[in-house]
């Protein structure tokens, strides 16, 4: 999902650096008031889970890879703030460090898989959840957000990518990513319906288990309600 | 850090020196790129030509260590996977660092 230079048109990527900035922004200011010296550990190593979980690409067999992002557990546990910054800090490295996604394209890869994928878990988490607070509904919760939060983002990026040669092309020829709509966008959501959604909405599932055993009071979805 | 933290940090840990399991298995399944992240080689043959405004902005950045491969796509795939953990850490050391840095920032012009 980490599209590289050259795919995306500059009247795209332009607008979603400033789309980005803005809610980079935001999300600064709201840190400053909420970071507290137990959570600031935790800002480093969801950076680095975000990292690490993007690397296992998993295979369509004779196809395709993809991989999970981890933008959905970090949202369950630290708030969409935090994983705002958070994950687009992991995604900047792999940018620059390491071309995983194109410079030009840091704008659009930020708003893809660290702005619209903890927004739209976090609000798929509070919708399943209900009033819930343990028990089978918070963990459907739990996996949903991971995987309806992938999947966004999936075709996010897929609208990005599929209108290029509508708005982009010279001569009939498209100047930048060269397949439209009608295939980019069934191909992309499809390929993370049917697995990397699962497999991120199993992470989300899995890693949320684990803290609301082990450290259930810093759990940022569980805490909301009680205030 | 309390104990948790350690744990939690232990696991990272765990998965950079595992991490290889995400080149083994693409290749295993003889599956390719991502989608839409195509060299411009690969697109050529897929559509047949290289789109002029892609071609132009491709090449833009030289990452350092790109793919997360210190040699390149012919090398053994113990060079490639030991690559692949080293890079691992450098994205916890760098993440950490960053987030740091930036929260240290954040805190100093708190008031």
């Amino acid at each position: 999902m980490h599209i590289p230079d050259g795919y995306l048109s500059p009247q795209t990527y332009v607008p979603l650096y400033a789309v980005f900035a803005g809610f980079l922004a935001a999300a600064l200011r709201k840190l400053r008031k909420s970071l507290s010296s137990k959570t600031v550990p935790y800002l480093g190593m969801a950076a680095a889970f975000s990292f690490l979980i993007m690397m296992f690409n998993v295979p369509i067999p004779g196809g395709t890879t993809g991989h999970a992002v981890g933008a959905g557990i970090v949202t369950l546990l630290l708030g969409p703030w935090v994983a705002m910054v958070s994950v687009s800090v992991a995604l900047i490295i792999q940018a620059l460090i390491f071309g995983d996604g194109g410079i030009t394209a840091i704008g659009a890869n930020c708003f893809n898989m660290a702005v619209v994928m903890p927004f739209v878990a976090l609000w798929v988490f509070k919708l399943v959840r209900g009033k819930a607070a343990g028990g089978w509904r918070v963990s459907a919760a739990a996996f949903l957000s991971g995987y309806l939060g992938l999947v966004a983002a999936s075709l996010v990026t897929a609208v990005e990518f599929g209108i290029q040669p509508l708005i982009a092309s010279e001569g009939g020829k498209p100047l930048y990513a060269p397949y439209g709509l009608e295939i980019a966008v069934p191909v992309m959501t499809v390929e993370h319906l049917v697995l990397f959604g699962i497999i991120e909405g199993a992470i989300t599932l899995l890693v949320l288990r684990y803290f609301l055993k082990n450290d259930p009071e810093s759990v940022y979805v569980m805490k909301e309600e009680r205030v | 850090m309390n104990s948790f933290q350690k744990k939690l940090l232990a696991g990272l840990i765990v998965l950079a020196v595992v991490a290889p399991v995400g080149i083994f298995l693409p290749a295993a399944f003889n599956a390719g790129d991502a989608w839409g992240e195509w060299s411009t080689e690969t697109l050529e043959k897929m559509i047949g030509f290289i789109p002029a405004g892609l071609k132009k902005t491709a090449d833009l950045w030289k990452a350092p260590i790109p793919d997360y491969n210190l040699g390149d796509e012919k090398s053994s795939f113990t060079t490639q996977a030991l690559s692949y953990i080293l890079s691992g850490a450098v994205g916890i050391a760098l993440c950490a660092l960053i987030l740091y840095l930036l929260s240290r920032f954040l805190f100093k012009k708190d008031d």
